[in-house]
C-alpha cells in the first residue's frame, strides 16, 4: 500500500465545507478517522463510509484522518479529501490529476 | 451564431462549496465556475478538486456550466486537463490577445477531452488593449470560439484610464468587441457591473450594452439577474411590433412586393430580420407560442 510523505490540510470550517486533515500512520495500523460534523447524528456513517471509500479507490490505508465537517455534500468531502492526500504527497488515481 | 441564451453569465467562486452547490437556482443563462480571480494562489489545486465534483454531481438545471480557468501563461494547462473530461459546456479564456492564445487553448482543451465528449466550447475574455484590436481574428480562430467577453477592469487598468460608473473610457472596446462578434457571427458578451448596491447603475449599464448591441452580461452577484434579464428579454412592445412587421411583410410578398410598409415606415429586409431576431428570443423565453 502506498503512503503519504507528510501532514496536510484541505477545506474550511465555512457552512458546507469540511476541513480534512490527513497524516502519516504507522504500517499496519489501518485507517483512523476522527469525525466531528454538525449533522453527526443523521450522517456521521455517510461521511465516514465516503472518507473511507475514497481512501481505498486511491489505494492509501494506514492513515490518520481528521475531519470537521460544517454540513458539506459527498462531492465537497471526497473533494477536500483528494486534495489534502495531494498535499501530503499522495500520487493520485484519475482523470482529474 | 451559437443558439444558446446567454443574457446573464454568473461568477461563482471556485472554492467556495455552498456557492457552488446552488449556483443553479438562480436561474442564470450561464454559471462561471471560477478557478482565476476569485481563487487564492495557493487554492487553485482544492478548487479544481471542487469544480470537477461539481461537474460531476451538482445539478445546475438549465444553466450552461463555463469554467474560467487561468491565463494560459499559468496555471490553464492543469486547469484544463482537471475539469474538461467533467463535462463543461464551455471554457472561459481570460486575457487572450491573440488568434494564436486561441489555439493554444483549443488543443489543450481536445487533448484532456475523452473520447466521444461533446466537444468543449471556449468563450474568450478580452481584457487587454491589444486583445480588443485582435477581436475579430480571436473570434474567427476556432469553431469552438461561440462569444467574445468584455473584462473592462484590467483592460481600464491596461489603458492606464480610470475606470467610472458612466463607462465612457470603455466604450471604444465596447463597439470594437460587439462590431467584431457581430462580423464573426459569435456572441458578444457585457462587462461586469461591479457595484452589486447599485441597481439603477446596473440598469443603466445593462441598457445602454444592448442599446450597443450586446447579447448578454457578466454577473458578479445572483441579484443582478432579474435586473439584466429584463433589459434583454425583448418587451411586450417589441413583440407586438415584430409580429406587425412580419404580418406586414407577408402581406406585402403575397401582393408581389418586397417592400411594406407599416405606420408610414419602410419594412425591408433587415427591419424583417430584426423582427425575426425578437421573435426568435421571445419563443425561446417562452413569451410567445411556437417552436424553436
Amino acid at each position: 500500500m502506498a503512503s503519504l510523505l507528510k501532514v496536510a490540510q484541505a477545506g474550511t470550517l465555512e457552512s458546507s465545507d469540511i476541513m480534512v486533515t490527513v497524516a502519516p500512520g504507522v504500517e499496519g495500523s489501518g485507517t483512523v478517522i476522527e469525525l466531528e460534523s454538525i449533522v453527526m447524528a443523521q450522517y456521521g456513517d455517510d461521511i465516514r463510509l465516503t472518507l473511507e471509500t475514497t481512501l481505498a479507490e486511491q489505494g492509501y490505508t494506514d492513515i490518520y484522518i481528521k475531519a470537521t465537517d460544517r454540513g458539506a455534500l459527498d462531492c465537497t468531502i471526497r473533494a477536500r479529501l483528494l486534495t489534502a492526500l495531494g498535499r501530503a504527497g499522495a500520487m493520485l488515481k484519475g482523470e482529474m490529476l | 451564431m451559437d443558439a444558446k441564451l446567454r443574457r446573464s453569465m454568473l461568477f461563482i467562486p471556485g472554492n467556495n462549496p455552498g456557492m457552488l452547490q446552488n449556483g443553479g437556482v438562480f436561474g442564470a443563462d450561464s454559471v462561471i465556475l471560477d478557478l482565476e480571480d476569485a481563487v487564492a494562489p495557493t487554492e487553485k489545486d482544492a478548487a479544481r478538486f471542487l469544480i470537477a465534483h461539481a461537474l460531476k454531481t451538482v445539478d445546475y438545471g438549465s444553466s450552461e456550466k463555463v469554467i474560467r480557468i487561468n491565463p494560459l501563461d499559468t496555471f490553464a494547462a492543469e486547469d484544463i486537463k482537471a475539469v474538461v473530461p467533467y463535462g463543461p459546456d464551455a471554457i472561459l479564456v481570460p486575457k487572450v490577445e491573440s488568434a494564436g492564445d486561441i489555439h493554444t487553448a483549443v488543443s489543450m482543451i481536445a487533448a484532456a477531452e475523452l473520447p466521444g465528449q461533446v466537444p468543449v466550447k471556449i468563450i474568450a475574455l478580452l481584457e487587454t488593449p491589444r486583445g480588443i484590436l485582435e477581436a475579430y481574428h480571436i473570434a474567427m480562430a476556432d469553431p469552438r470560439v461561440v462569444a467574445l467577453a468584455l473584462g473592462a477592469e484590467d483592460y481600464t487598468a491596461g489603458l492606464g484610464a480610470m475606470r467610472t460608473k458612466t463607462g465612457t473610457e470603455i466604450f471604444t472596446a465596447r463597439t470594437t468587441l460587439v462590431n467584431a462578434a457581430a462580423a464573426a457571427d459569435v456572441q458578444s458578451i457585457d462587462t461586469p457591473y461591479t457595484d452589486a448596491n447599485d441597481e439603477e447603475g446596473l440598469l443603466a449599464d445593462t441598457e445602454l450594452a444592448k442599446q450597443l448591441g450586446f447579447k448578454g452580461k457578466l454577473s458578479i452577484n445572483p441579484r443582478q439577474i432579474d435586473t439584466i434579464h429584463a433589459v434583454f428579454n425583448p418587451s411586450i412592445s417589441d413583440i407586438d411590433w415584430a409580429e406587425q412587421v412580419i404580418a406586414a411583410m407577408s402581406k406585402a410578398a403575397a401582393e408581389g412586393s418586397g417592400v411594406a410598409s407599416l405606420n408610414g415606415k419602410m419594412v425591408d429586409l433587415p427591419i424583417v430580420n430584426r423582427a425575426e431576431r425578437i421573435l426568435r428570443l421571445a419563443r425561446l423565453l417562452g413569451l410567445i407560442e411556437g417552436a424553436e
